[in-house]
């Protein structure tokens, strides 16, 4: 434990001034602030492309197979729960929890990536392309950008995870899982939002 | 309260019930795509969408990403591009 005690004394878990937490952290919320605003960017284009368009926009369902990103839906939900199952595993000092949920987030991550790639292979397979018009072509940006933002998240857990393996976090300092925890949760966040104006409404 | 136990430092807080949030979100999904195909009027479906998608996207920020429990500058600096956001998106609403 002198090591736990040398990083309290260095100053790392020290109580920051300004906004009152650590500077990863703070980092992580200003960088998903920008990302609000990207995705925005990208609710914004939609909402001009669907409502001037002049052909008429396929009701839910009508392409894009529901039921089965509705359950994709609920893959990612559950790689958030192992994630805030980690974060709680770790400030317990729970080592074998923290690892386990770790590998559990990143495997469901790729699964939700899987069947993402399972999914864009059945829709050009019927010949619907991101050329396919407008409804192609931001079904196609919005989703694509999503589950770019999963895949990198997904790589990132996997090296948090590999840190974890080699005993990179303790009780006293695990800022490194709760900052990927942030990044996860929001993409989750973000695909909550998507998942509801593009195959919903 | 027990009177052993000891008061919670400032930041801390108990963990809330992360299983429960998950439950939530999955019947909240699952509730969803009900209203999709239920056949109501399509005004009233996507406002009971929105209103579900935002309950969900508060549930996931407030509990899993904590900022229910964060201090009160850093929740004013995550909220801060909410307000751009629902500008654009008003603004651009208006025009259709």
């Amino acid at each position: 434990m002198t090591s736990h005690a040398a990083t309290i004394e260095t100053g790392v878990r020290r109580p920051e001034r300004g906004l009152g937490v650590y500077d990863k952290k703070v980092g992580m919320w200003v960088f998903l602030c920008s990302e609000v605003m990207f995705f925005t960017g990208l609710i914004g284009s939609y909402i001009i492309l669907r409502f001037g368009a002049s052909s008429t926009w396929p009701m839910p369902g009508e392409v894009l197979n529901v039921p089965v990103t509705a359950v994709n839906t609920f893959i990612l939900i559950c790689s958030s729960m192992t994630m805030v199952k980690a974060f709680a595993a770790i400030e317990h000092g729970d080592q074998r929890g923290l690892r386990l949920f770790l590998l559990a987030t990143a495997v469901i991550g790729a699964l939700f990536v899987s069947v993402q790639v399972y999914e864009y292979r059945e829709l050009i397979h019927h010949g619907f392309l991101p050329s396919s018009g407008l409804y192609g072509a931001t079904f196609f940006t919005m989703t694509g950008f999503h589950g770019f933002h999963v895949t990198v998240g997904v790589i990132c857990m996997l090296w948090v995870t590999a840190r974890a393996f080699r005993g990179g976090y303790t009780l006293e300092d695990h800022q490194g899982v709760e900052v990927i925890g942030l990044y996860w949760h929001f993409v989750d966040l973000v695909w909550i939002i998507l998942f509801t104006i593009v195959y919903l409404i | 309260m027990n009177e052993t136990e000891t008061p919670l430092e400032v930041g801390e807080h108990r963990a809330p019930r992360y299983m429960a949030i998950w439950g939530a979100l999955a019947v909240l999904t699952m509730i969803e795509v009900g209203v999709a195909f239920l056949g109501m009027p399509r005004s009233v479906t996507i406002l009971a969408l929105l209103g579900l998608a935002i309950w969900k996207a508060l549930l996931v920020a407030l509990y899993f990403m904590h900022l229910r429990f964060e201090p009160k500058l850093l929740r004013v600096v995550a909220a801060a591009p909410l307000i751009p956001a629902i500008i654009l998106v008003v603004l651009v609403l208006f025009e259709y």
